[in-house]
Order: structure tokens, then C-alpha cells, then sequence
């Protein structure tokens, strides 16, 4: 084998971001299922401030969300710019400055939420030292990813691939987002008070909200969909120009989607119709998007048998059709007016986040861990055991939802025969009892499922870096 | 692999300039917040016919008297800025109350001891689990009451509509139970609503309000100062007098002080009609 003509990558950034995002998936989801158990059992908050089910779930929410989701975007950002551009980084010094800092900058955010700084606009819970310096990293890795590609061979590779263009999609709206959103001046250093008020603030809000699902666990996952995808199947995409078209829908539509979370509200109307009209607009270009992963396995189907780490990327696009489905008909006002408020919107968000996120990054970094360490994994039929943990929890857990948040809201807007409403509103919690169990008993296994994959992957690691001492030991 | 011709559309030259591709996608991403968000400052209908008319912070009602509490805002002598109506006062016992203002009068800024009391309902994600946004349907009006006005909000830096009624919506809270009431249930819910799943607040009872995280002082002047930056009219006396004015509560006082107040600033009139 021709090893000269193979340039170098800087992996070793890469490694310790994937072990750092899989480290992240087992924390945030044990914080989730305690979280989830809090509500099933509310002696469970303990009366101790710092674990209160709020906080505690803001700090799942943190975790999973950015610290697993952005160590997630670092770890296949970094390697596939590499490998798609066939380059180094444009700064490895760059990269690890930005991987280190970015892990204890979301450690931090994690701890002061549980102390209970908060800035109380949902997704953005940080205070500003925390937002500012996370900012700052966050535009690290934008420019050292954008000055990789624009250092790359153009006579090898004129064309950037459509991976880089998600990536990079993800990184400009998510600067934008997160930098107006969180506008606010300082009272303490613990504390701040956002430049908008009421509908204003309300709109800026969720128009980072929904974003921080459309680009940051939307564009920036389907990156990772357009490469990881074809080389697990070892397939070219099936079409280039459903590709372009699902880029370009993406970023222009789904920005306008914040607004339905505002249906009914002192918003006005005009803003929240505009916004469910596009959602229901966006059907076309997710769905073009993940068709255009799955019909990348036609004629390969039979490896889905055999390929643990093709059912998960599947898997996950199967649950990204289908919450990209779910969220238009939620977004709909008649359904909305049920919908909103209730444990659905929780349901459909973990449909994405669990079925399609978390499953489509653990694909991804099987992959990596068994390309960077160069080796199989320590056992194939435990990623065939994550995998239907994994499956079986995020099932458990959507129906669970489904039920209980479609309960919840018939049960609010029930009337009896006198015209009057059918049930109070503590009748309604005392209903959701057996479904937050349920949901319990789903997050649960999903978490096993990471904690199965943490071992199976540090396992990976001992074995292969005793095969590389041992072989090192046999040459000397 | 591709090959190397001349691009041949847009598309094409994108792909092959990464920093077109930036710039091209920064305009996309861009338009929606244009469209959507920036007409909300301008668009005079947006918050219910309320207009911010000066400098000072005076707001006119035009279409609905009732929305916001109108006070005359003006610069006395040595440039303070003085009203003709004060929030809150001390009385003749030394206790910080409410002054020229009562329920219905319309929205006006929170008293240092409730804007406390809201920093706290943040600290604590009071807002995880409780709206404060009543939909105009039947049964949300039967259960909470009349539907929530932009108004209404005006003066929350952040807003606290929510998104998730794991317990029910708050927006008109205020007045619906006692203090005593709201203090036993605060310390254990479970006590006065046997189906709740809500975590209990003992602490609040013990921490005195002007303590913030690691012994800090909780500074309302400055708070109250930012507010004012932000739009908020305040006085300059009630500026200064906002850290006397929670002297000696605890955090419990203050929370129950912001959950009193929700929805008993403004009194709507059934009659009229507030959202086109």
C-alpha cells in the first residue's frame, strides 16, 4: 500500500471530541431519566435547591443539547472538513484550543444552572460571561472550519463538498441566533436582563429556539448524514441536485419556524400564521433530505442485516422523516390549539433529538472511533444491543408522550353535560402518572444504551492501543 | 470525482468559492428575522394600540385606557426625573407599599420587592413548568381567565409566556389565593394539592431577598437602573430607594409578592375587543 500519497489528518482533536461527546450522551441522558423520574415521584427533588426537576432539566437540556450535540458537530465537523478536502486543519493548536475550551465552558454552564444562574429564556439559560465566551469558541471553530476549506487543493478539489455546506449553514445561523438572542445588559456578574421585553422578546426567543433545533440539531446533524451515510454504505449520495435543493430550502425556510410556537399568544397573527404556513412548507425539503440518505442504500439494503452501524444512521433518518412530518401537522393551528402547552411537544422533540440526533451521531461516531484508532470494535453484537436499547427507549418514550400530552389536552378543554369543565387541572396530573413512569422506563433504557457504548468504546480504545504497544514492542 | 471544467451556473461558482457559499448563505438565514421580527418594534398594532410616546418613558393610550397606568413623566430642577404619581412609598409603620397605584389601574413596572421576587421565579425555572399566556379559547378562559394581552408583558425583560403547562398557567395568578396560601404551598405542595408532582421551596423561607449567589449583595438600584435603560420608566427616588425597599424580607416575601401581582394589573372589559 501506497501510504506516502494518504496526507496526514490532525486526528488527536478529533479523538478526544468524540470520547468527550459520548462521555456527554451518558451524563445528559442519566440527568434526563432523573429528570423524568422527579416527575413520576416528586420526592425524588429531595427538597435540595441544586436538583430541583427545573434546573435539573435545564441542565439535561444543556448537556445533551450542547454538550453532546456540540461536541458531536465538533468531532465530525473537524474530521470530515479534513477528508472531504483532503487537508490538515487550517490550526490544529486552533482546534483543541476551541475542544478544551468549549468542554469546560458547557461543565460551567451545566454547574451554574444548577446553582441557579439563569438568564430564563429557554435554550439560552447561560449568563452572559458564560454566553460571551461560549460565543467566542463557537466562532474559533467557524473560522478555523471555513479556513480549512479555503486552504484545500483546488485542483484536487474544486467543489466543496455538500457535508461542509450543512456544517457551515449550521455555524453562520447559530452565530446570528445565539448572538441576538442573547442580547442583554449585565446587573451582576450572575446575573443579566435581556434587551427585549414581552412580544418582542417572545418572538426573538423562539425564533432561537426552533433554531436551535433546525440548525444546530437539524443542518449541522444532516452534515453529518451526507458524509457518514454514503461512507458506511459505501455508496455515492443518490442525488446531487435533491442535495442542493434540501441546502437551500433549509436555509432560507426553516429560520421562519419560530413563530409557531407563538400560535394563539399575545403574538400577532400575521406572524404566526406566516410561520405555521413555512413549517408546513419544510415538509419538502426534509423529506427530500432524508430520502435522500435512505434511496443511498438502494441496492445495499441486505447490509442493513449485517451493518450495526448502517441500522443506526437509517434508523435515524426513518425518525427524521418522521418528526420532520409530525412537527408541520403540531404546527397547524387546529392542532396546535391542542398540542401546545402539553407533554406532545415534548414527545416530538425527543422523537428528533433521540430518534434522529442521538442515533445518527452514535452511527457517526462508531465509525470514527473504529477509523481513528484504526480497529474494529471490542464487540460488534454490543453495538446490535445498543442499538435496540436504544430503539426500544426512544419507542417507549414518544408513545408515552403521545398518550399523556393528547390526555392532557383533551382533558383541558373537556366539558360535562352542565356545560362546565370536566376536570380540574390537578385531575389532569394525577392522569399523566402511569405515562411519566413510562417515560421513565424509556429514558432509561436509552441511557443503558450510552452507558453500554461508553464501555464498548473505551474497550475499543484499551485494545487498540495495546495492539499498538505490543507491535511497537515486536519492531524494537 | 468531479471534474475540473469552467463552473457552470451559480451554484457551480459557490461550490467552488467557500466564502461566496458564507456570504450567500448569510443572506438566506438572514431574511426570515428580517420579515418576521423587525416589523414587531414598528408595527403600531403589535402591542395593542399602547404607544410609547417620549424619552421619559411616558406611555398614551389611545384605543384602550385601561392597558397601561399613565403617569406624567417630567425633569424637575436638578435633572432628576420626578412623576406625578409615585409606585410605592413608605408608610407611617416604615413598611415599603404601594403608593398611587391599585389593581385595574393598568400595567406599571414591578416594585423592587416583586421584580426580586421575579428574579427569583427565574432562578428557580418556575417557567419549565408554568405558562403565563392564556390563549383566548373557551376552556383557557373558564380555567385562567380573560386571554393575555402583548401589554401586559410589556415591562418583562425577559418575557415569561412559556411553553409547558406541567403544572397550570399563571398569567392571572395574582389574587386567586391567599399569601398564607401560597407560602404553605411553596414549602409543601403536596400538602395543598395532593396530585401535585411540583418540587417544594423550603429555602425560600430561610434566605433574606438582599442576599444574592455566595453572600453578594442583590443590588435592586441597579436592577432597577438597567430596567430603566431598557424602557422600563422608573423614577429616579425609586431608583434610589429600591434596596431599602426590600430590606428585611426574605425570599419567600418577595415570590409571593410577583405571583400576587400577575394579572391584577390590568382589568379587561369584556365588552370591548383587544386582538383584531
Amino acid at each position: 500500500m501506497d501510504t506516502t500519497a494518504k496526507p496526514q489528518y490532525d486526528d488527536g482533536v478529533v479523538k478526544y471530541l468524540a470520547v468527550g461527546a459520548i462521555t456527554f450522551l451518558v451524563l445528559g441522558t442519566f440527568l434526563g431519566t432523573f429528570a423524568a423520574a422527579q416527575l413520576a415521584w416528586p420526592v425524588l427533588n429531595f427538597d435540595i435547591a441544586e436538583i430541583t426537576f427545573a434546573r435539573l432539566r435545564v441542565m439535561h437540556t444543556n448537556t445533551v443539547i450542547f454538550a453532546f450535540g456540540g461536541m458531536t458537530l465538533m468531532a465530525t465537523a473537524y474530521y470530515t472538513v479534513q477528508r472531504t478536502n483532503g487537508v490538515r486543519l487550517w490550526s490544529n493548536g486552533m482546534a483543541w484550543t476551541n475542544a478544551i475550551l468549549f468542554t469546560i465552558g458547557l461543565l460551567a454552564v451545566v454547574l451554574t444552572i444548577s446553582l441557579g444562574m439563569t438568564t430564563g429564556k429557554e435554550y439560552h439559560e447561560q449568563e452572559w460571561p458564560l454566553a460571551i465566551a461560549i460565543a467566542l469558541v463557537w466562532t474559533l471553530y467557524t473560522l478555523n472550519f471555513i479556513m480549512t476549506i479555503a486552504s484545500r487543493n483546488k485542483e484536487t478539489h474544486p467543489n466543496v463538498y455538500v457535508s461542509n455546506w450543512f456544517f457551515m449553514g449550521m455555524m453562520i445561523a447559530i452565530t446570528y441566533l445565539y448572538v441576538v438572542n442573547g442580547l442583554a445588559i449585565p446587573v451582576s456578574m450572575f446575573r443579566s436582563y435581556s434587551l427585549f421585553a414581552g412580544v418582542q422578546d417572545a418572538m426573538i426567543q423562539w425564533w432561537w429556539g426552533h433554531n436551535a433545533v433546525g440548525f444546530f440539531l437539524t443542518a449541522g446533524f444532516l452534515g453529518i448524514m451526507y458524509y457518514f451515510v454514503p461512507k458506511q454504505a459505501q455508496r455515492p449520495i443518490y442525488s446531487y441536485r435533491l442535495s442542493v435543493i434540501h441546502f437551500w430550502a433549509l436555509m432560507f425556510g426553516y429560520v421562519w419556524l419560530g413563530a409557531h410556537h407563538l400560535q394563539y399568544t399575545a403574538l400577532p397573527d400575521w406572524t404566526g400564521s406566516l410561520g405555521a404556513v413555512i413549517s408546513l412548507a419544510m415538509i419538502i425539503p426534509s423529506w427530500g433530505g432524508a430520502l435522500n440518505g435512505m434511496l443511498t442504500l438502494s441496492g445495499a439494503w441486505d447490509r442493513l442485516r449485517t451493518d450495526y452501524i448502517l441500522r443506526f444512521l437509517i434508523i435515524a433518518l426513518a425518525f427524521y422523516a418522521m418528526s420532520t412530518f409530525e412537527g408541520p401537522v403540531m404546527a397547524a393551528k387546529t392542532v396546535n390549539a391542542l398540542s401546545h402547552y402539553t407533554d406532545w411537544t415534548i414527545g416530538h422533540v425527543h422523537s428528533g433529538a433521540l430518534g434522529w440526533v442521538a442515533m445518527i451521531s452514535i452511527g457517526a461516531l462508531y465509525h470514527m472511533v473504529m477509523k481513528l484508532w484504526n480497529t474494529d470494535m471490542y464487540s460488534m453484537k454490543l453495538i446490535n444491543f445498543h442499538f435496540w436499547l436504544a430503539t426500544i427507549g426512544t419507542v417507549f418514550y414518544i408513545v408515552a408522550m403521545w398518550v399523556s400530552g393528547i390526555m392532557q389536552g383533551l382533558m383541558w378543554r373537556a366539558y360535562d353535560e352542565y356545560g362546565t369543565l370536566a376536570y380540574t387541572f390537578a385531575e389532569s396530573v394525577a392522569a399523566m402518572h402511569p405515562y411519566y413512569v413510562m417515560r421513565t422506563v424509556g429514558g432509561l433504557l436509552f441511557f443503558s444504551g450510552a452507558v453500554v457504548m461508553l464501555y464498548n468504546v473505551i474497550m475499543t480504545i484499551r485494545m487498540a492501543n495495546a495492539k499498538e504497544t505490543a507491535a511497537a514492542t515486536a519492531n524494537a | 470525482m468531479s471534474d475540473n471544467q469552467e463552473p457552470k451556473n451559480l451554484q457551480e461558482r459557490l461550490e467552488r468559492n467557500i466564502f461566496g457559499l458564507f456570504m450567500a448563505t448569510a443572506l438566506a438565514v438572514s431574511i426570515a428575522g428580517i420579515v418576521e421580527i423587525v416589523p414587531l418594534f414598528y408595527l403600531k398594532d403589535t402591542v395593542d394600540y399602547t404607544e410609547k410616546t417620549d424619552k421619559y418613558g411616558n406611555v398614551k393610550n389611545e384605543k384602550f385606557p385601561e392597558l397601561v397606568w399613565e403617569r406624567t413623566f417630567t425633569q424637575d430642577t436638578d435633572g432628576k426625573l420626578v412623576s406625578d404619581k409615585a409606585l410605592y412609598k413608605q408608610d407611617r409603620n416604615g413598611n415599603w407599599v404601594i403608593a398611587d397605584w391599585k389593581a385595574g389601574d393598568g400595567v406599571r413596572p414591578y416594585t423592587p420587592l416583586e421584580l426580586a421576587g421575579r428574579d427569583l421565579y427565574l432562578r428557580e425555572g418556575c417557567y419549565i413548568c408554568h405558562s403565563q399566556m392564556i390563549r383566548p379559547f373557551r376552556d383557557e378562559r373558564e380555567r385562567y381567565g380573560h386571554f393575555s394581552l402583548a401589554t401586559e408583558s410589556m415591562y418583562d425583560h425577559p418575557m415569561q409566556w412559556g411553553s409547558k403547562r406541567t403544572g397550570p398557567d399563571l398569567a392571572r395568578l395574582g389574587g386567586k389565593y391567599s399569601d398564607e396560601w401560597h407560602v404553605m404551598h411553596l414549602l409543601r405542595p403536596q400538602d395543598m394539592v395532593p396530585e401535585s408532582v411540583m418540587p417544594a421551596y423550603p429555602w425560600l423561607a430561610e434566605n433574606p431577598v438582599s442576599e444574592d449567589f455566595f453572600g453578594t449583595e442583590r443590588d435592586m438600584t441597579e436592577r432597577l437602573s438597567v430596567m430603566r435603560t431598557l424602557g422600563v420608566p422608573y423614577t429616579d427616588e425609586e431608583i434610589e430607594n429600591a434596596n431599602k425597599a426590600i430590606e428585611g424580607y426574605t425570599e419567600m416575601d418577595a415570590m409571593v409578592a410577583y405571583l400576587q401581582v400577575l394579572g391584577t394589573m390590568v382589568k379587561l372589559d369584556d365588552s370591548k375587543s383587544y386582538r383584531e
